[in-house]
């Protein structure tokens, strides 16, 4: 077990390397470098933070000394100051990052909660009418534009019904509620994101579920669980179930950089202060310090997601260790 | 089962190339002029003049949605082939060459599946600018993922079989043997991912211009027009729902095609799932 783990982790050096080296290419894209293009279209950047940038990056040393240079303060997370209030921009993503990862999380449940029994549903009894109608939601799922769905949904619910909040995470007056009032006023802010953070990720681990469920419905071991006797529903929620699941941790793990970048979009319609606003508002401002912290801390995030979905897998079936590297 | 997907499919191909009429034939259909302002008639509720309502600085919202369908359109089909042609590129020297070359390929793969997309392309092009032209790019770009992990699987089995050896033992190259019997032979799967993606593409392009990134104002794109709308959600409905809805219902056209071709070209793969 230890020594998997430890093969795991050393494939996923060279990965690391790769997602620090293209977060370094993509800030130097910009024409004449970062410090020329933050000064240009941001006038609020003085001519200190310039040479302050310069210095920083060593913008006058060749790029691959660059690079090494900035991958030495990046391993001690390091990743220099905002320009725009001169923070050290790792407690700026710090800061943000408990609302993005609660609102995933969340969302994550819910897609799990509810798109694995549908996907089962949908496969036990295929093409029936249940099966149907939950076609119509994945393709509704997998076409709809997030952010629209959220502008209806705000129109609807906070606007004319006026049942919910519509942007940040407390109300004005949070500080003198008291603490069950408190936990219900944020609950009631992050309903709309958090439910539509699950919406299109739901439609995905439902359809997939479904073909997973397919397939183990057709192994033999259900058929000797069916031939020896055991109840239909003690086939399809014991046998069929556990391991039609097995195959859905691997591609939850897959989708947390979709989850990781939607909070982009509803972050910012929804006004919540979490990376995803944080992320928006820096790439508004040029602010390349955070640009790039956030680029990297979010693939290294997406990075251990995978990996924890990997070691869970092998977890649940033991086969894979064994296996060679898992592929 | 397979008579209903093949409705829908073909719904969806309808859908399509009525969209496709919509934005070829802009100029004549549109009422008014897309950048036209009219201040008598500021959000205007949908009429017999307007039948989409006007925005808020007087613009007619239909004649907008018809122009924006041409930016939208052809960002996505665009993207999706720069996308297309660098999967098959990456994926077919990664499957036929192996060993080192396709180790590098595989990781590189990973490297960029591991950035959150949206985060990805946002940051390109706070880069660059946002022209229509780097949107293009910057979506290609960062989605042959799929497609190079698609055609290099297809050519691992596909470099295997008597037909390939037959033309190796003739004395072809591998470049050759990979644009002629290779890639024809792993087309199927990849027009299928290239159909879907046509509309990932236009999703992302959409919220690209909604969040003010993408397409910029004055020139019209179904994403840019609902950044009007979430200004005046509450106050005109109509600014929102129009542009949101063609978005929607063209996606869910491009997803319904490509589904219809999944099951056109992987008879195995319907039968399972």
């Amino acid at each position: 077990m230890t020594r998997y783990i430890v093969r795991h982790l050393a494939g996923l050096i060279p990965v690391f390397f790769g997602i620090t080296l293209i977060s370094f290419l993509v800030m130097h894209l910009a024409p004449g470098g970062p410090s020329d293009i933050s000064s240009s279209m941001n006038p609020k950047v003085s001519y200190e933070a310039r040479i302050r940038l310069d210095k920083l990056y060593g913008l006058d040393k060749p790029l691959i000394v660059q690079y090494k240079d900035w991958l030495v303060r990046v391993v001690r997370f390091d990743f220099g100051r905002s320009f725009i209030d001169d923070r050290p921009v790792f407690d700026k993503i710090i800061e943000k990052m408990p609302v993005t990862i609660f609102i995933n999380l969340s969302s994550l449940v819910i897609i799990l909660a509810v798109g694995i029994p549908i996907g089962a549903l949908s496969a036990v009894r295929r093409n029936g009418l249940f099966d149907r109608f939950s076609a119509v939601f994945v393709f509704a799922g997998y076409s709809i534009p997030e952010f629209w769905l959220a502008l209806l949904l705000m129109s609807v619910f906070g606007i004319s019904l006026h049942w919910l909040p519509i942007s940040g995470i407390k109300s004005i007056d949070f500080e003198y509620y008291s603490l069950p009032l408190k936990i219900l006023d944020v609950a009631r802010h992050l309903v709309l994101p958090v439910l539509l953070a699950s919406f299109g990720g739901l439609a995905g681990i439902s359809r997939y579920m479904r073909s997973s469920m397919s397939v183990v419905m057709r192994q033999e071991y259900i058929r000797t669980a069916r031939a020896k006797g055991l109840p239909e529903r003690k086939v399809i929620y014991v046998h069929a179930l556990k391991n039609a699941i097995l195959p859905v941790i691997t591609i939850l793990g897959l989708s947390v950089p979709a989850l990781i970048g939607g909070s982009v979009i509803f972050e910012s319609i929804f006004a919540i202060p979490g990376m995803g606003r944080l992320f928006y508002e820096s790439v508004m401002a040029r602010d390349y310090s955070v640009i790039m912290g956030i680029l990297s801390i979010g693939a290294i995030l997406t990075l251990a997601g995978n990996f924890i979905a990997d070691m869970a897998y092998s977890f649940a079936d033991p086969r894979i260790m064994s296996g060679g590297d898992g592929r | 089962m397979k008579m209903r997907v093949n409705k829908l499919a073909a719904a969806g191909t309808v859908f399509i190339a009525l969209i496709a009429v919509f934005a070829i034939f802009a100029p004549l259909i549109a009422s008014h002029d897309p950048a036209g302002m009219d201040t008598r008639s500021v959000l205007s509720p949908p009429s017999r003049e307007h039948i989409f309502g006007t925005d808020p600085l007087g613009r007619d919202v239909f004649s907008r949605v018809l122009y924006g369908s041409r930016i939208s359109l052809s960002i996505g089909i665009i993207a999706v082939g720069l996308s297309v042609l660098t999967g098959i590129f990456f994926g077919s020297i990664a499957g036929y060459y192996g060993g080192k070359i396709d180790y590098a390929i595989m990781r590189l793969v990973d490297i960029m599946l591991c950035f959150p997309t949206f985060f990805l392309i946002l940051a390109v092009i706070a880069m660059l600018e946002p022209s229509i032209y780097n949107i293009m790019a910057v979506i290609g770009l960062t989605s042959w993922m799929g497609v190079a992990r698609l055609v290099r699987s297809e050519i691992l089995t596909l470099k295997e079989r008597d037909f390939v050896a037959a033309s190796r033992i003739m004395g072809a190259g591998g470049s050759w043997i990979i644009i002629r019997h290779l890639i024809p032979n792993a087309i199927g799967p990849v027009l299928v991912n290239a159909t879907l993606g046509v509309g990932g593409a236009i999703l992302i392009e959409s919220a690209l211009s909604f969040l003010g990134i993408g397409v910029q104002p004055p020139t019209a794109s179904w994403g840019n027009i609902l950044m009007d709308g979430k200004a005046t959600l509450g106050v005109a409905w109509w600014v929102t729902v129009f542009p949101g809805a063609f978005i929607f219902f063209t996606v869910l056209a491009y997803n319904l095609l490509g589904e219809g071709l999944r099951d056109a070209f992987e008879p195995r793969l319907k039968d399972r799932s």
